[in-house]
């Protein structure tokens, strides 16, 4: 139940207790209770919406940066990964295998903003050796959602 | 001018579901609940697999009874899903879609007058294949309070001298009933005593959910007297490439392989390169869509209940069959009235034999969002009924 719950909610989080009961055909009591020890657990790690900005009047700039660092004694990436995290305009952070090490995504208002945030902050870290950062032109699809167009049923009305 | 037109052809009456189309067609915002195809898209990876046989020049004719390849991964399927074994060079032909499979096992089998045993309600194709292959239709009535499933008496009632084939339609459309191994077993008994073929057309197979699908070629002795038929539309979501086959004895497919081979030659190339793919690469898929048509039933058997739609718990296919005999109209009068003040399109059960009346088939291939969209309607709709 545990995997096809999440399944359904990492899809649409709105989805209320009533009906994730009714789909997967268990009590609103169990779902409600596997809510939470997935919260408490932090498998649910948050809830969020996406937004397409691009729609909006707001100015957006993202951008990713491929950042290559030197691992600290005892410790590895997760202290540089940390100090990078902490800054609130870090959307996310990952360790990647291969060319570089960690993969840092920014959002910003402008692109002086984050050239700010890369050459101010980023490259001025002790244990960063360099920084690539590319700039986001359009997003076609994030979270494993199709931005630019809604799907129609092509199908007849009746199909015996 | 002389009238060119064959008897036979003129005889068989038109679907039952023509007149609602040209109702829907001055239709805005009707919400559909007819479709008998699922709404997934073909999963990509077998689309990609489609495209790069086009890439590579796959554009002749394949063997009649389809590639050699192929043939092997049904037979792997078919061993790994049901534990049957089919010997692909001999025992199997791929076809375009079930929908042929059917037509030509009719058509290899029957002599003029013999009779072909049909349980109703079921998919529109089996008595006009019988009435064109020169067949003579007997038809069962399937009851409500077995939930639609073929019993032993009703068989057997059935049964003359001149029978010679069973058609076997589950899990079932319209109804989504399924038939367990031991109904089947049951079954098997009075088809082995009484020397019949069993036309098992078995498409849903994938889409069961209480327990896993049962073949009755699976079931001692039956093999050598059942044409199972399948394909990849349901399973794989692939209606529009139109793919299926059938398994059988060799004599029998031998000849269906015979007509096969003039009518159409072959089964479209680029959806067999594609259908290996789905064999080989495809199961995560199914079990995804079979998860999701599963969230989807529970969802309106729950909607019915709440607003007291009498309807029996089906675990196939997708569809649904709620009763509306308490409305005291005809199932076409129901779905006409539906189409017309709520603008929600649902198939009657008579469009899939008279045992359908008082019926309506509700498929659930559709997005949750569209359901609950659609139940809304169908609520208000039949809250008005009651307080007439």
């Amino acid at each position: 139940m545990r995997e096809e719950l999440l399944s359904i909610i990492e899809k649409n989080s709105r989805v209320d207790i009533k009906e994730l009961a009714t789909r997967l055909g268990v009590s609103e009591i169990e779902i409600a209770n596997e809510i939470e020890a997935l919260e408490r657990e932090n498998v649910i790690c948050g809830y969020h919406t996406l937004v397409d900005w691009e729609k909006t009047s707001v100015e957006k700039v993202n951008a990713l940066i491929e950042v290559r660092v030197t691992p600290q004694r005892g410790q590895g990436f997760d202290r540089i990964a940390e100090r990078i995290y902490n800054y609130p305009e870090v959307k996310s952070v990952y360790l990647i295998s291969g060319g570089y090490d960690l993969l840092v995504t920014l959002e910003e208002k402008s692109l002086k903003e984050i050239a700010g945030f890369v050459s101010d902050k980023l490259s001025t870290l002790d244990s960063v050796l360099s920084t690539a950062t590319h700039f986001i032109l359009k997003k076609y699809k994030d979270h494993g959602t199709i931005m630019e167009k809604k799907k129609v049923d092509e199908r007849e009305v009746f199909i015996p | 001018m002389r009238n060119f037109l064959s008897d036979k052809i003129v005889n068989i009456k038109p679907s039952g579901i023509r007149k609602f189309f040209d109702l829907v067609s001055e239709m805005k915002d009707v919400i559909s609940l007819g479709v008998g195809e699922p709404d997934f898209e073909t999963p990509w990876h077998i689309r990609d697999e489609g495209i790069y046989a086009f890439e590579k020049g796959k554009t002749f004719y394949t063997s009649n009874s389809g590639l050699k390849e192929l043939r092997e991964e049904i037979g792997k399927y078919l061993y790994r899903r049901q534990n049957l074994n089919y010997n692909p060079n001999e025992e199997m032909i791929v076809t375009v879609g079930g929908s042929e499979a059917i037509d030509i096992c009719l058509r290899a089998v029957l002599n003029n007058g013999d009779e072909v045993i049909i349980p109703q309600p079921s998919y529109v194709s089996y008595e006009p294949c019988t009435i064109l292959a020169g067949g003579k239709p007997v038809f069962i009535n399937l009851k409500g309070e077995n939930d639609f499933k073929l019993t032993c008496e009703e068989l057997k009632s059935a049964i003359t001298d001149k029978t010679k084939v069973l058609i076997l339609p589950y899990p079932n459309n319209p109804t989504g009933s399924v038939m367990g191994k031991k109904d089947l077993e049951d079954i098997a008994k009075i088809i082995i005593e009484k020397d019949i073929l069993v036309l098992s057309d078995e498409i849903y197979s994938e889409l069961t959910y209480k327990g896993e699908h049962v073949s009755i070629a699976s079931i001692d002795g039956m093999k050598e007297r059942t044409i199972l038929i399948n394909g990849f539309s349901k399973s794989y979501a692939m209606t529009g490439w139109r793919l299926g086959y059938a398994c059988g004895p060799k004599e029998i497919i031998k000849q269906m392989t015979k007509i096969h081979q003039y009518a159409i030659m072959c089964a479209p190339t680029i959806s067999q390169y594609a259908a290996i793919e789905a064999l080989k690469n495809g199961d995560k898929d199914v079990e995804m869509m079979r998860n999701s048509y599963n969230q989807r039933r529970r969802f309106l058997m729950n909607a019915f209940k709440e607003m007291g739609l009498k309807c029996f718990e089906p675990f196939g296919a997708f569809y649904v069959f709620p009763c509306i005999k308490e409305f005291g109209m005809s199932s076409e009068e129901f779905a006409t009235k539906l189409l017309e003040e709520e603008h929600v399109a649902a198939v009657p059960g008579t469009a899939f034999g008279e045992s359908g009346e008082g019926y309506l088939r509700i498929s659930y291939a559709y997005s949750i969002d569209n359901l609950k969209n659609a139940i809304k309607r169908l609520n208000r709709f039949i809250t008005n009924l009651r307080n007439k």
